[in-house]
């Protein structure tokens, strides 16, 4: 198999897949049922997406593994998700915070992966930013509000993304199958992207009259399956069912 | 594989024209256009069909409707699901836009409108219950993926708008 082609997949899906489960933990508990609705709507998209991923990854591991085996059965040193989208919904704040940091990011990684030499990855990807675009109108429709909104939800939303801040570099980290995968065409080197994302992300928070955070120390671990510590339980909750009743399906 | 031609064998249509998408039962699959190709060989139809949103649940019931309504018509079945080319609202048939806005759907402007009502609140969805355009967005994500929830400010009735994807 190519472990190259499979490590980069999971690169992409365990993102999507970590956000979304925390996004669907507002099921029913969403500050309002707009946004509770709009969190588990994007939640549906990330997991819709996720799926075409891990069915790829599958199909490329070739040992007899489902989607399912690969989204539910690994251990947490497996999953290589960045930090950034396993933390928690502390507040409305965080959830939206967090959603923006990643919807610039995801928004500019996809529109690269389109051009990739990989017809199936190119696909995806297509697909996919048409919802992703959603979601950024969304999450970047919020950071204003909520900056420019009164003076508690500009604190909370300023907190937000000072705290979450430190976890953003990570974003334009290489690993190893990034690089190998770059190489091929197949992949998008992310560090080209570094300088469009913090643009964008600098021209919103400023529109949403929030100021862009100092701090130059970042947080990073999660491509390496090094996670925070917030990671063991979330993947408790994504895998209970798997793990209690083993093999069960809808 | 790149043509955003379908390729469906006029035997098949009416059958496939029986099967409703099971989230807006008034629409047809084939006025979905969420079917991109449809042939028979020997005993069996091939069929590939796209998803509307990566994430529908529609998806899966579809592609069991679709299996159950050829084995009645006495063929077997083999259903793919294809990403590419990603299926776009204009895809939806004429008579599928009417069917929607009986349904009591806003139908899907154009990107263009899409973007302005979305991001600006321009006033530009009809009601699909008193025709008026005087409507507010309440929230960009509606009771499916492909929605929006709006509310006409005449009749003050709340109505799902079906978002333009493209
Ligand atoms: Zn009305």
């Amino acid at each position: 198999m190519n472990q190259n082609l499979y490590n980069y997949i999971l690169g992409i899906a365990d993102n999507s897949l970590i956000l979304g489960q925390r996004l669907g933990e507002l099921c029913g508990h969403g500050p309002s049922l707009e946004t509770d609705i709009a969190c588990t709507n994007m939640s549906l998209d990330l997991l819709g997406q996720v799926r075409s991923y891990y069915q790829y990854a599958a199909k490329i591991a070739g040992d007899g593994r489902t989607e399912d085996d690969i989204a539910m059965l690994r251990k947490e040193r497996e999953y290589v998700n960045v930090l950034l989208v396993e933390q928690p919904n502390t507040d409305f704040g965080y959830t939206i915070a967090r959603q923006f940091l990643f919807d610039v990011y995801h928004f500019l990684m996809l529109t690269e992966l389109e051009k990739s030499t990989d017809l199936n990855l190119s696909a995806i990807a297509k697909k996919s930013i048409k919802e992703v675009s959603y979601h950024k109108r969304f999450s970047s429709d919020w950071i204003k509000r909520l900056g420019d909104g009164t003076k508690e939800s500009h604190d909370r939303i300023q907190t937000a993304i000072n705290d979450l801040w430190t976890y953003t570099d990570e974003l334009f980290h290489q690993t190893e199958a990034d690089k190998a995968m770059v190489e091929e065409g197949v992949g998008v080197d992310v560090t080209k992207l570094k300088e469009a994302y913090y643009k964008e992300v600098e021209n919103v928070l400023e529109t949403a009259t929030l100021d862009i955070p100092e701090s130059k120390y970042f947080q990073k671990g999660g491509k390496q399956g090094i996670h925070t510590e917030h990671m063991g339980y979330l993947l408790a909750d994504l895998q209970y069912m798997q793990r209690a009743y083993p093999n069960m399906e809808w | 594989m790149t043509t955003t031609q379908q390729n469906i064998n006029e035997k098949l249509i009416p059958i496939l024209e029986q099967i409703s998408d099971p989230e807006i039962p008034v629409l047809s699959i084939m006025d979905m256009g969420v079917v991109r190709s449809a042939v028979i060989e020997g005993d069996t139809v091939k069929i590939e069909i796209t998803p509307t949103y990566s994430g529908c649940p529609a998806m899966d019931v579809i592609g069991d409707d679709i299996k159950s309504a050829l084995k009645k018509a006495g063929y077997k079945a083999e259903v793919d699901l294809i990403l590419h080319p990603a299926w776009t609202t204009d895809w939806i048939t004429p008579k599928g836009r009417q069917a929607l806005e009986d349904y009591g759907i806003a139908a899907p402007l154009d990107a263009e409108a899409d973007k302005s009502v979305l991001l600006e609140g321009k006033q530009l969805v009809k009601c699909p219950q008193c025709g008026s355009k005087n409507t507010t967005m309440i929230s960009q994500f509606g009771s499916t993926a492909c929605k929006a929830q709006f509310k006409c400010n005449d009749c003050q009735e709340p109505f799902d708008y079906f978002k333009c994807l493209k």
